[in-house]
């Protein structure tokens, strides 16, 4: 007998553990860099073509203040919900989400730690495309960045929950196949390239991506605040998809 | 203390095919049960309902006197589970994921030193895609172990491993049970159940065909068979009515029944009066193996207890 095996089991500090997680999420991340720089691709397109030609009519004269913000918020949605509901698709066919379910880490410690993961990956995104829309006329408002951060975050909860939701109901096809779909949807209909459909306050509530382009738009391109409406809208998003991702989750 | 696991008529269905239909077994604290069975016997969605992974569709199990599903969160921390098919990062290195999931331990084990005893050193900034069968299999062991869990779950252990990484994994597993862990394995390999179980339960179509420890299961009739060398073509009369003689190549002859001292001096005797030059006695208790293939071939035995 060694006793190297003693039994001595035991949980780390949930803050660890999580944090653990997160740092396996962001490796993870970082090992296909290849594929975030090529997601960022069409808001890249986006910024340019729309931003600086005369390709698509939006309101207002200043085309650079209507559109980077609103690039901004849909890479948020590519990322947090598109790119998040094909990876967890697949690491559920991998086998990954049943390995980790057989783990110390609990479904609300993997929900947050992907959540916190894929909010970290679009800061770095954001940053990118906004200083490639200052280098090309954009002036934001500095000072109202704390704003947009909050409405971003609640939009990257909002998303992210949709995904796991998603991955947690479709095979990992049905997943890649419908995310995909979604995002382009939203980008026709979202109110980035050109004006969605103006159905006032309560756009807002049915189309969170353009909720979330036009609290951009009020605070960074015009240094207002954010219109409640959208706090609500994205609030009640996040509170829903979120709650919705949890109850439904499954590691199998 | 509670039992490690307590199984109770279990049932697990599919749609219209019921893979387990009532199983019972205990595996008490410090042991180590063997589940022995084909594939599709039903042994890995017994194990799925005791980690939690499935509902028993009927039935209970109590895995540490807690409720594998709804005790999920309490539990993880406490067992070790090796899958039966990987499931891990394809993309992180064998290093990262074993460092991944000691992390998560109050008190893990010496990664590095889990590393070496199951020869992972060499691939430690492998990723997981480019392992072997046999390497994932390890470093999935080494998972399931760094934690320090008090009860471990190993779908077939050892399936794609090498002779060498059999070996390794089967001291390991003895170490196991020696330092009190308690161990439910599934196998489909005799001698992995013989050289490491306590108890084996052998399933045949979701139920349990036989239980009892390995000496018990190959020692309950003795021996069946005896073997004879001697002259060829003789031809066996009504004084060995009872047993059943097959001359198997010329001049060997295969004996089988209830095979007490007394008939097998009958059966001496009888070659004796036949003036036959007897130049070779063996006989042979029946393996596990036997039992194993009588059991899950339909035959009738009566070994079940």
């Amino acid at each position: 007998m060694s006793g190297v095996f003693a039994p001595a089991p035991g949980r780390a500090p949930m803050r660890s553990v999580v944090a653990s997680q997160i740092r396996m999420e962001l490796t993870l991340t970082a090992r296909r860099g290849e594929a975030v720089v090529l997601a960022m691709g069409v808001p890249l397109l986006v910024l340019l073509g729309a931003g600086l030609t005369e390709v698509t009519n939006v309101p207002g004269d200043d085309r650079l203040a209507f559109v980077v913000p609103g690039v901004l918020a849909l890479t948020v949605m590519s990322t947090a919900f598109t790119g998040q509901a094909i990876t967890t698709g697949y690491e559920r066919s991998y086998g990954v989400l049943k390995r980790l379910g057989a783990s110390p880490l609990t479904r609300p410690g993997l929900l947050f730690a992907k959540t916190a993961a894929v909010l970290g990956l679009i800061v770095v995104q954001l940053i990118a495309l906004a200083a490639v829309g200052l280098a090309v006329g954009w002036r934001p408002h500095f000072e109202a960045v704390l704003p947009a951060l909050g409405v971003t975050v609640l939009a990257t909860a909002a998303y992210s929950g949709l995904a796991l939701l998603m991955a947690s109901l479709l095979r990992p096809e049905a997943t890649t196949g419908a995310a995909t779909l979604i995002y382009v949807l939203m980008l026709a209909a979202g109110g980035i390239m050109f004006a969605a459909p103006d159905l006032g306050t309560f756009g807002w509530f049915v189309l969170p991506l353009a909720a979330h382009a036009e609290a951009l738009r009020e605070t960074l391109s015009y240094g207002g605040s954010v219109p409640t409406a959208i706090w609500l809208s994205l609030g009640a998003w996040a509170l829903v998809l979120v709650t919705a991702a949890a109850k439904k989750f499954r590691w199998e | 203390m509670t039992d490690a696991v307590e199984v109770r008529d279990v049932v697990v269905r599919y749609g219209d095919t019921t893979a387990v239909d009532g199983v019972s077994l205990t595996v008490p604290r410090g042991r180590v049960l063997s589940l022995l069975g084909h594939n599709g016997a039903g042994k890995t969605s017994l194990l799925q309902v005791c980690e939690g992974f499935r509902r028993a569709d009927g039935g209970t199990a109590r895995v540490l006197g807690l409720d594998p599903v709804g005790d999920h969160d309490a539990l993880m921390p406490r067992l070790g589970i090796m899958l039966q098919s990987g499931g891990v990062y394809p993309w992180a290195t064998a290093g990262e994921i074993l460092r991944l999931f000691a992390s998560f331990a109050a008190a893990p084990l010496d990664v590095e030193m889990l590393l070496d005893r199951l020869g992972l050193r060499k691939f430690e900034r492998t990723r997981w895609r480019r392992l072997s069968g046999g390497e994932q299999q390890r470093l999935s062991l080494a998972v399931a172990l760094v934690g320090r869990p008090e009860l471990v779950f190993l779908d077939e252990p050892t399936a794609g491993m090498d002779t060498e990484a059999r070996h390794t994994t089967w001291r390991l597993i003895e170490e196991l049970r020696a330092d009190g862990v308690s161990v439910l394995l599934t196998t489909h390999l005799l001698d992995e159940a013989e050289r490491l179980a306590d108890e084996v339960v052998i399933m045949r179509s979701g139920v349990v065909a036989a239980t009892g420890t390995p000496a018990e299961l190959t020692a309950a009739a003795g021996i069946d068979l005896l073997e004879v060398r001697a002259d060829p073509g003789l031809v066996p009369d009504s004084r060995l009515a009872d047993l059943k003689v097959t001359e198997t190549t010329p001049g060997e002859y295969a004996i089988a029944g209830a095979l007490d001292a007394a008939v097998i001096s009958d059966v001496l005797g009888w070659f004796a009066a036949k003036d036959a030059q007897v130049t070779a006695v063996n006989t042979r208790r029946r393996t596990l193996e036997d039992v194993y293939l009588a059991l899950t071939t339909g035959e009738k035995t009566k070994v079940s207890r």
